[in-house]
């Protein structure tokens, strides 16, 4: 039997959601930071730093408030290369997702590596922060490349 | 008037307090069959619901089964008029990103006649005439707009008609 069920219509749907959050005073420094070309990160009770810096110990849960600046530079301690990014993502062209320790952090954090080909990645490779022109307060500020 | 350029600058003295992170999501949308057959009739200008084998209700707009009874809707669409009364109304004084209309509008449940479920739009009248039980009707775009989109009803306009008596619409509220 043919059938004769015409086909459902189809269209695009876009969610989404507008959420702003409040910073509380640790996020609100380290974002103005980034705003202002400076990366902090803040000091734990055994005295390392982590960055980007916390308003709780992970470990311990106390309060964190000891802002401390970190070095625009680091190591890349591990990596995967995105080489089709979507949409959203930060770059529009291929680019490396790295943990990356900065200089004066005892913690790595996941950003993006501007490297230009898979070629240039290695674990244990220097990055330096490169600023985006204007910048505003957001992680996206800046993004690696290779020193 | 301060410059663009002062009040960034001004801005740029104060801490950064609030982060914007949005959520977006991208899907590819499938209507089914009865919403399907909802949306081409609305581009002819027409507005199908569905009546429960159960129990005759008519819900719209269509759709494959009934929420009530957990049937499935036949093939028989109902007709309806885009004449209705007011249920219940809410006049909007906050701004929504994604709703453009000058603020304040009206948005009102609307019981369509024919229908036994209500429809939510919003109301060109003036805020002191609202009223549960007001009569009205859909204003459309211009026939050469219509697609197969609710947007083709812009917006409901008051009639001038008696208001409906509260126990025609009472179990909507």
């Amino acid at each position: 039997m043919t059938s004769t069920v015409p086909e459902a219509l189809t269209a695009p749907h876009h969610l989404s959601y507008t959420y702003k959050r409040s910073l509380g005073s640790v996020l609100s420094a380290f974002f103005t930071g980034l705003r202002d070309r400076r990366l902090l990160g803040v000091r734990r009770a055994d005295g390392s730093v982590l960055f980007p810096a916390k308003e709780y110990d992970p470990d311990t849960s106390e309060s964190l408030s000891e802002l401390v600046p970190v070095e625009p530079t680091g190591v890349v301690t591990s990596w995967v290369w995105v080489a089709q990014p979507r949409r959203q993502q930060p770059l529009a062209h291929p680019f490396a997702y790295a943990l990356v320790k900065l200089d004066g952090a005892d913690t790595a954090f996941l950003h993006v590596v501007d490297a230009g080909s898979a070629a240039k990645m290695a674990s244990g490779m220097r990055v330096r922060a490169r600023w985006v022109a204007e910048t505003k307060g957001a992680i996206t500020d800046f993004v690696f490349e290779p020193v | 008037m301060r410059s663009k350029q002062q009040q960034k600058e001004e801005a740029g003295d104060q801490p950064v307090t609030v982060l914007s992170c949005p959520v977006e999501l991208d899907y590819a949308y499938s209507a089914g069959q009865s919403a399907s057959r909802f949306l081409r009739a609305i581009a002819e200008g027409k507005l199908l619901g569905q009546r429960c084998p159960v129990d005759g209700r008519v819900y719209f707009p269509s759709r494959g089964s009934c929420p009530s009874h957990g049937v499935t809707f036949g093939d028989d669409a109902v007709e309806l008029s885009d004449k209705g009364t007011i249920v219940t109304f809410s006049i909007v004084r906050v701004p929504s990103p994604n709703i453009q209309l000058p603020l304040p509008y009206i948005t009102v449940n609307v019981l369509l006649d024919g229908a036994d479920t209500i429809l939510i739009h919003v109301l060109d009248a003036k805020l002191e005439d609202v009223h549960m039980g007001m009569r009205v009707q859909a204003v459309w775009k211009p026939r050469e707009e219509w697609t197969t989109s609710t947007a083709n009803i812009l917006y409901f306009r008051p009639i001038d008609e008696p208001d409906a008596k509260y126990e025609t619409y009472k179990e909507h509220i």
